[in-house]
């Protein structure tokens, strides 16, 4: 039998990844209501192998549901070097993108991407159960193909990252 | 020799093939029970693949690393000592009461890594997880001493083969049977005494530290587990069975019960939970050991 390349591995492993990610959603600001329905019976995320988990060490995927005020933003760098790689992070609204209704906020970080590696957004305020759903669904692909890679970039920009959270954590 | 060693390959694997088709099984139950579609049935499976795929596995420590493996340990060990459809492993060199101290191990285990982890909520999730064997113990050992009294020994294959051709203990020991059944639900840890892992009060307790391979391990324990406690019940009540089949279908259906009353009950505190099983249980288990004893 031929050998394996890593190559290959490394595909097996994100097939098997993508169909059981678990996730810890840090309900920041106002997304948590929409979550409810996406995980129990109307929306039902659990078809596709997704499950709330509660601790940071079990969890796959950060979800940063809306606004992200500089308080929180210690919680969550905490949270996030707590989870074990592979790791992804969805942003969660609008917020998470510009800052949303809050953009001229002293207190309201503006673009997550700054302080922590997001793989993915979702627009709106606030997004649909099924926006979210297609989202977990596009992070899928994402781990297939090996694109999702934010805690590498993570890994390799620390000192960018690290930066920008002195810069308002002081 | 070679039998020996081929047996002791095989029970182990035939065990968590077993438990795991019930916790696959067990997703979609609930799933339809919550009106809900649920995951594919080989979800469990795509879980501990992932988990042992993950490229970090932080360990807080020798022993937090050791607990997992202990635990499993533990619950292979049990294995042997139950005897399934006529192949009786180590069932002839220890017996019930043996069985009872190694069931212990795997509890044991998680409390060590769990004390090793220094979180808080894994000390408070594993003291309810030794509390709550402290209230479903007290009435099994009843139990396990009625039947041993009915069938005069405390041999596991000695008994199943006294309960051949349906004379099974269920119907001549219909309240000990009851007890057990009750004491297996709890020793399992559903609702409504899943106050070990209740992931709203104590973030899933004892395994709030763990992750990657190590909570992997812990979900293998998990199919051990199931295995072990309900494949005694079957052997102590339901008379065993003669081959692997008709032992799966009992196992299946002592289960299905299980789950129906795991989705509709909520959760017990740590102290109601022993009240409970040092209260009603024990009572109707210690009224069943006067009928043995009268008889």
């Amino acid at each position: 039998m031929e050998k394996m390349t890593e190559e290959q591995v490394k595909s097996i492993a994100n097939m098997l990844r993508k169909r059981s990610l678990w996730m810890i959603h840090y309900c920041t600001g106002c997304g948590a209501m929409e979550l409810p329905p996406t995980m129990t019976s109307r929306y039902d995320m659990e078809r596709f192998g997704l499950a709330p988990y509660v601790t940071s060490r079990q969890a796959d995927i950060l979800l940063i549901t809306g606004y992200l005020n500089v308080k929180t933003l210690r919680r969550v760098i905490t949270v996030y070097e707590q989870m074990l790689d592979p790791k992804y992070v969805i942003g969660f609204g609008s917020c998470t993108l510009n800052g949303g209704v809050y953009w001229d906020s002293y207190a309201v970080i503006k673009q997550l991407d700054r302080y922590i590696p997001a793989d993915l957004y979702i627009a709106g305020c606030m997004p649909r159960p099924e926006a979210v759903i297609s989202a977990f669904r596009h992070l899928m692909e994402l781990i297939d193909s090996g694109k999702a890679d934010g805690y590498k970039r993570y890994k390799r920009n620390l000192a960018y990252y690290k930066e920008n959270q002195r810069k308002v954590l002081g | 020799m070679v039998k020996m060693i081929l047996i002791a390959i095989v029970a182990p694997l035939l065990a968590f093939s077993i438990g795991l088709s019930f916790m696959m099984i067990k997703r979609k139950v609930v799933a339809r029970i919550q009106r809900r579609y649920g995951p594919t049935i080989i979800q469990p499976i795509f879980d501990i693949m992932k988990l042992l795929l993950k490229e970090d596995n932080i360990s807080h420590g020798v022993i937090f690393s050791l607990g997992p493996i202990i635990a499993i340990a533990g619950s292979i060990l049990s294995v042997f000592f139950i005897p399934i459809a006529g192949l009786n492993m180590l069932t002839g060199s220890g017996d019930l009461i043996a069985l009872l101290y190694i069931m212990a191990i795997g509890s044991l285990g998680m409390a060590l890594g769990a004390g090793d982890s220094a979180n808080p909520n894994a000390s408070i999730g594993i003291s309810r997880a030794l509390t709550l064997m402290f209230g479903y113990d007290l009435p099994l050992v009843i139990i396990v001493i009625s039947v041993a009294l009915q069938y005069h020994t405390t041999d596991l294959s000695a008994i199943v083969a006294a309960q051949a051709n349906g004379h099974w203990a269920l119907w001549s020991l219909p309240l000990s049977a009851i007890v057990g059944f009750v004491v297996t639900y709890g020793a399992l840890g559903e609702h409504p005494f899943d106050i070990i892992t209740a992931p709203h009060e104590v973030a899933t307790g004892p395994m709030v530290e763990y992750g990657g391979k190590h909570l992997g391990f812990l979900m293998i324990n998990h199919a051990f587990h199931l295995y072990v406690e309900i494949a005694l019940f079957v052997d102590l009540f339901l008379g065993g069975a003669s081959n692997i089949f008709i032992f799966y279908i009992k196992m299946f259906a002592v289960f299905f019960i299980m789950m129906m009353f795991d989705e509709v009950l909520p959760r017990f505190k740590i102290d109601d939970a022993v009240r409970f099983f040092w209260k009603w249980p024990t009572v109707v288990a210690l009224i069943s050991l006067i009928i043995v004893l009268v008889k």
